[in-house]
């Protein structure tokens, strides 16, 4: 069943609004995306109604408010499959999921004598903490190489993991090509070596079925902002048996059950909460974990096969368009059934950021520059891109008035 | 005059390409963008909606939608002196 695009922009108040005199074309989706109002409404209502700090009180607000944010934990949980809410924890984004599998888990079980795999197809979120720790830690970073297509050389990652790998930090989806990676063959390889696999699945989360048990993955962070939720909230999914042995990220109220003074040592004796909470320092962020869990139901009603299939139509149509221009480059895969919605492209004889100035003035709202993707654009010998990239309101009209004012660009 | 009565932000663009963009405060573009085609050397002008500019050996790219993109400054204080020239 393919999605009514139309009936889904009716959601989307921000969809009726023009710029620069031209009504939005919106094809920034890898960075970040809209908002239905049913998500819009359900914050709204939470501080109109609900609002109270969480596990802090027994008056009925703070009861209500508990039960949501539970409940929000519990529907991300179905979402990805995972084994119950002890195995959601909530962050502010990827990156901070990603930078407290690095602190929490690496710091304590990473050595001199160890090995991380990154691959150069990484956001900079997936580099940068493994980088940081290293120089701390001693350990070695190992980086995938890319094949000229922009597909990633699983030749390069068999030949580069042994069993002194430790950990292998891979995305799903790269958010610069859009091309999807085969994570349950990364993650069976990673186990064989006795290695842990984290999977960046910001850019798939929101655009494929994903199932933590068929992948098998020990980890995997995504962000709510790019899948209709509100921006400062996100997850961290890990396997239960992983995340009871790790140390807590930060310290503060909520992550403790128990901090007794023993006046005998003059220290505090600390009992760690019980998942996720353990992980969940200080006050969490309640309307934006109830915000994404209005999300998540939002997309399990249209069907994260669905949410593919359309996606796929739009990427194929939009690269036939794009080609027809000759001046017109695309770089990565051409095959959209290799990738999700991400476009990455340029124009003779112009820097990615006078496409994207040109596109914005018919208010046509693309990417411009590297994407927090530097590695991978230096390995396609790239000073920077353009990127297009859609979701589930974008339709083929748009793509024909993109693909005109591309041709426009062309011919300056 | 100080160029933030004109300017709403300098984004330095990421890539190797060290464009800088600039975004004219909405309600002052107009007043901007006629300043800066009175002062700058029109190369080029696309529907009236572009313009290519070059002023003291710099090109820029102005935008009737209140941004410019001004290519091949190394520093941002080199930037600043020339839109002071050319809002003044």
């Amino acid at each position: 069943m393919m999605i009514d695009p139309y009936k889904i922009r009716e959601d989307f108040p921000i969809l009726k609004r023009k710029v620069n005199d031209c009504p939005l074309i919106y094809f920034d989706n890898a960075a970040t995306t809209q908002k239905p109002r049913q998500v819009i409404s359900v914050i709204k209502d939470f501080y109109e109604t609900h609002n109270a700090n969480v596990h802090r009180a027994v008056h009925t607000l703070s009861q209500e408010a508990s039960e949501l944010y539970e409940n929000a934990h519990k529907e991300v949980a179905k979402f990805i499959n995972a084994d119950g809410m002890e195995e959601i924890v909530f962050v502010r984004g990827t990156t901070e999921a990603i930078n407290l599998v690095a602190y929490s888990w690496g710091c304590h079980n990473l050595k001199k004598s160890d090995e991380v795999i990154v691959t150069l197809m990484e956001h900079h979120s997936n580099i940068v903490p493994w980088e940081l720790l290293s120089r701390v830690n001693g350990f070695a970073l190992k980086y995938v190489e890319v094949k000229d297509d922009g597909t990633l050389n699983y030749e390069d990652f068999e030949n580069k993991i042994s069993r002194k790998t430790k950990i292998v930090c891979v995305s799903q989806v790269s958010n610069f090509s859009g091309v999807v990676n085969d994570v349950q063959k990364l993650a069976k390889v990673a186990h064989e070596n006795e290695a842990l696999i984290l999977v960046d699945g910001a850019q798939s989360v929101p655009h494929l079925p994903v199932d933590v048990k068929r992948l098998d993955v020990d980890f995997l962070a995504f962000s709510g902002h790019k899948m209709l939720g509100p921006t400062g909230i996100g997850t961290l999914y890990g396997k239960r048996e992983i995340l009871e042995k790790m140390e807590p990220f930060q310290g503060g109220g909520e992550m403790i059950r128990e901090v007794s003074f023993d006046r005998a040592t003059r220290r505090c004796m600390i009992t760690w909460n019980d998942l996720p909470w353990k992980f969940e320092a200080g006050t969490p962020d309640v309307s934006g974990g109830i915000g994404l869990m209005e999300a998540v139901k939002y997309l399990k009603q249209i069907g994260m096969q669905n949410v593919r299939a359309h996606e796929c139509a739009l990427t194929e149509y939009a690269i036939k368009r794009m080609q027809e221009i000759e001046k017109v480059t695309i770089y990565g895969p051409k095959e959209a059934s290799l990738k999700c919605g991400i476009i990455p492209f340029s124009v003779a004889g112009f820097s990615s950021h006078d496409v994207a100035l040109f596109l914005d003035n018919y208010g046509i709202m693309v990417r411009s520059g590297y994407h927090c993707a530097q590695p991978l654009h230096e390995a396609f010998g790239l000073a920077s891109s353009a990127r297009a990239s859609f979701y589930i309101y974008n339709v083929r009209e748009e793509i024909d008035r993109f693909a005109e004012v591309l041709k426009e660009i062309g011919q300056i | 005059m100080a160029i933030g009565d004109y300017v709403s932000r300098i984004e330095e663009a990421c890539g190797q390409e060290k464009d800088f963009i600039v975004l004219f405060k909405y309600d002052k573009k107009d007043e901007a963008i006629t300043k800066m085609l009175k002062k700058a050397k029109l190369e080029k002008s696309v529907s009236g909606i572009i313009f290519e500019l070059t002023f003291k050996d710099v090109s820029f790219r102005l935008y009737r939608t209140g941004k410019a993109i001004f290519r091949g400054l190394k520093e941002k204080s080199q930037l600043e002196n020339l839109l002071t020239d050319l809002l003044s």
